[in-house]
């Protein structure tokens, strides 16, 4: 098991460790939800608190169930399936108990059943063996990493549709761009703290 | 080798997943529950009690008022638009690419995707309170073209239908993912009242067309109707002009038989283009009315070359120019077209130089 503390891990995960941006995970919504910083807030809140519970969902999932039953070979369609769930149960929560949120959210609540920075979370979690406590902190980590990515492209989208940007560049190329200079950026976190 | 891994690996997935639906099932018995809800129609004329948690759609529909939708409820069609003046919730992003900026303003919603969830006011077409839910049994089927069929449906429940030329029903067809729905022009005469005749042409891979075209006699069918907007002008004086291309042959042929069972003098032009001779239906019956009634013209146009076996000697070329050709300027009428977009453009573009204000040109584009 990984001797890093829980507080550590999650300061990584935001910056040094960045899922979307060190990782790559996520890319397709990061792209698509990208153009006004409300509508990322959103789906960066989203995806924070769906990170945070599946990663314990499926850390209880994959040491109680799977791995008494000698059926780690499964992870991958049962952590699937167990995010598809509990996306859908919590859509019927907010839709009961918040419409305001739920209309606000609108799409992007099933979007995230499709998010691989999700399952990338869970699968992490395994790979680099994570106790509770450290999951916890990743699976948080990695939620606020994903959102604070998402919102600083949108705002940097918002600021670019005043710039002069060449006719090939335009829309996701430009993105694209900048999110590299994002990934370079954060790079210079680099040295601050270290997981694996 | 053991292959009891692969037993286990199935047995507990689809344990899980049999798991995690029961648990959806079973908040979404406690969760999406709204309890009873009113749903006001046209301020108090048909005031109704739903279960919350529903789409208005299907509300409506279980209570008997068939909103056209071709879809089945996926939001794909944006046919089920309606007026919804307080309780339906902000428009959400599946309805957006159907409405436009004015319509969003004045309350227009896709009924499939509003969800009853608080008391909810709407306004309804007062055509759509008529609409009917019909049981009908194939009476005949014929072939017209080699793609196209005449399929007569004698009406079980209700036994009668009360239809205006120009209206459409919509045929309920079934799809690997439930039942869909499918709009087609009414052939038959107001007149007729217990038949409802549809000219069909085979779609490959349509879902309705090819349904329709393999139904036997005596098969059952069920449809919703009637629909469309279309009024015939009620005043004798007023020549009516017919514009029909490939199988957009139902609706004017509906609207002629009902002007001559009431009116055997007036006006009225026919012009339907085709291909080629093998595409050509009706066109006896139509001399045959034009010999009975001196005030009916009937012209079919032919736009591809003609082969070597064929005998034509009527007009070529495409309808547009036969209708230009045709008709004078300056007389009062009515137009309903039916037909490919193009035809509809290049007709509506002719019946327009001849005088004909745009509001007296219909049409149905496919």
């Amino acid at each position: 098991m990984s001797e890093t503390s829980a507080w550590v891990i999650f300061i990584a995960a935001i910056f040094t460790n960045n899922i979307l941006l060190t990782n790559f995970l996520g890319m397709c919504s990061f792209i698509a939800c990208s153009g006004q910083i409300k509508t990322s807030l959103g789906l960066g809140t989203a995806v924070i608190f769906v990170m945070i519970m599946t990663t314990m969902i499926n850390y209880v999932v994959y040491h109680f169930v799977l791995v008494p039953l000698s059926l780690i070979h499964l992870q991958f369609i049962v952590f699937i399936a167990v995010i598809a769930a509990f996306v859908q149960l919590v859509e019927m929560f907010v839709e009961r108990f918040s419409p305001k949120l739920y209309f606000a959210l609108g799409i992007f609540l099933p979007l995230i059943t499709v998010n691989c920075a999700i399952l990338g979370a869970s699968l992490f979690m395994i790979i680099r063996n994570y106790s509770f406590i450290q999951s916890v902190g990743f699976g948080l980590g990695a939620g606020i990493g994903w959102a604070v990515a998402i919102v600083l492209l949108a705002g940097l989208r918002q600021k670019m549709t005043y710039s002069h940007v060449p006719k090939p560049f335009q829309g996701v190329a430009i993105a694209m761009i900048v999110t590299g200079v994002l990934a370079m950026a954060f790079m210079g976190f680099a040295g601050m703290v270290a997981i694996q | 080798m053991d292959y009891s891994v692969y037993l286990y690996s199935i047995l507990s997935f689809s344990g899980l997943v049999v798991l995690l639906a029961a648990g959806l099932m079973i908040a979404e018995r406690f969760l999406i529950n709204y309890g009873i809800c009113k749903l006001d129609i046209n301020a108090g004329e048909k005031p109704l009690e739903v279960q919350g948690g529903q789409t208005l759609l299907s509300c409506l529909y279980a209570n008997e008022i068939f909103i056209p939708s071709a879809c089945g409820g996926k939001g794909s069609c944006g046919h089920c638009k309606l007026t919804v003046t307080s309780g339906g919730g902000p428009v959400l992003p599946t309805e957006t690419p159907y409405l436009s900026r004015k319509e969003v303003r004045s309350g227009a919603r896709l009924a499939c995707q509003v969800k009853v969830r608080e008391d909810i006011y709407v306004r309804i077409p007062e055509d759509y309170l008529n609409v009917k839910l019909f049981s009908a049994a194939v009476e005949s089927t014929r072939s017209l073209t080699h793609d196209i069929k005449e399929i007569r449906l004698k009406l079980n429940d209700p036994p009668e239908i009360s239809q205006r030329p120009g209206q459409y029903v919509q045929v309920q067809a079934p799809s690997p993912d439930g039942p869909v729905f499918r709009a087609y022009s009414i052939s038959t005469p107001a007149h007729e009242p217990t038949v409802v005749e549809l000219v069909v042409r085979l779609v490959p891979g349509g879902i309705g067309s090819t349904y329709l075209h393999n139904l036997h006699v005596n098969d059952g069918a069920a449809f919703t109707g009637p629909y469309g907007e279309f009024h015939l002008n009620e005043d004798p004086s007023v020549e009516i002009v017919c514009v029909g291309g490939g199988a957009g042959m139902a609706p004017m042929k509906n609207i002629i038989y009902t002007i001559y069972d009431r009116w055997p003098d007036r006006s009225c032009w026919l012009f339907f283009g085709c291909r080629t001779t093998q595409d050509i239906f009706y066109l006896d019956q139509f001399k045959e009315l034009e010999r009975k009634h001196s005030n009916f013209h009937v012209v079919y146009a032919l736009s591809d070359e003609l082969g070597p076996e064929e005998k034509w000697d009527g007009e070529t070329g495409f309808i547009h120019l036969s209708v230009d050709k045709c008709l004078e300027a300056g007389v009062a009428r009515q137009a309903f077209l039916c037909g490919p977009p193009l035809m509809i453009e290049a007709v509506t573009r002719v019946l327009e130089e001849k005088g004909l204000p745009p509001e007296d040109i219909f049409y149905d584009e496919f």
